[in-house]
């Protein structure tokens, strides 16, 4: 199984999502052919709702724990409830790869 | 805790805001680094920078430190902020500005008004 595969999966057991993307953007890094290193998530889920985003993000960090320790060199999680991807249906991209701290 | 922890835990409470990154302020060597380094030096923000990759104990430190799997982390007055997503958010929303006034961090309002209108 691909890495964005597990990562849709856990997700999914996990939350009750409205929308989801797993985008894999390691091919714009320092990394081989084919990796699966750098990832953005954009997630919809109710389970946000009155949750800061610091909360938001530690139970996405939570559910993926495993596989961020593991497989994932860089996360971006862009993460909204149904009412804020109403009013905004975009996700900020992310920055350029610099090439540093490349260690797998 | 460990001798990394307490480095760490005495940087972030000696210092207003602490940015722990990959490379530093003048030089970052990470594109979500870059960015949250950016928004700082761009407000006029003064903080101390934590070059992570310097030190692979600090490195692996900072993520137990406030259980935070990802670097960059910005810490305001001791406590954790967040990492690049975080901080472009709040950039945007202004609750940056906000959690800047309300722990008497000095930074620029026009420069976060220009990076607003930019990213409108």
């Amino acid at each position: 199984m691909t890495i964005r595969q597990d990562i849709i999966d856990k997700l999914g057991l996990g939350l009750s999502i409205e929308h989801l993307e797993v985008i894999n953007e390691s091919h714009k890094h320092n990394v081989p052919e084919g990796a699966e290193s750098h990832f953005k998530v954009v997630i919809v889920s109710s389970a946000f709702e009155g949750k800061k985003l610091v909360a938001r993000h530690r139970l996405l960090n939570g559910i993926l724990a495993k596989t961020l320790s593991t497989h994932i060199h860089a996360l971006a999680l862009h993460t909204m409830t149904k009412e804020e991807w109403s009013i905004s249906q975009e996700a900020p991209a992310s920055p350029p790869c610099l090439g540093g701290g490349a260690r797998r | 805790m460990s001798d990394a922890k307490t480095q760490i835990d005495e940087t972030v409470k000696a210092n207003d805001v602490v940015l722990f990154m990959k490379g530093n302020k003048t030089m970052p060597q990470c594109g979500f680094s870059s960015r949250v380094a950016g928004v700082l030096n761009y407000m006029g923000v003064e903080y101390n920078d934590v070059n992570v990759l310097a030190d692979d104990a600090i490195r692996q430190g900072i993520k137990d430190y406030s259980d935070w799997p990802t670097i960059p982390q910005l810490y305001v007055k001791g406590e954790f902020v967040g990492g690049c997503d975080i901080i472009t958010e709040m950039t945007l929303s202004g609750e940056l500005d906000q959690l800047f006034e309300a722990n008497g961090v000095a930074y620029d309002k026009d420069a976060a008004e220009k990076i607003r209108e930019a990213n409108g």
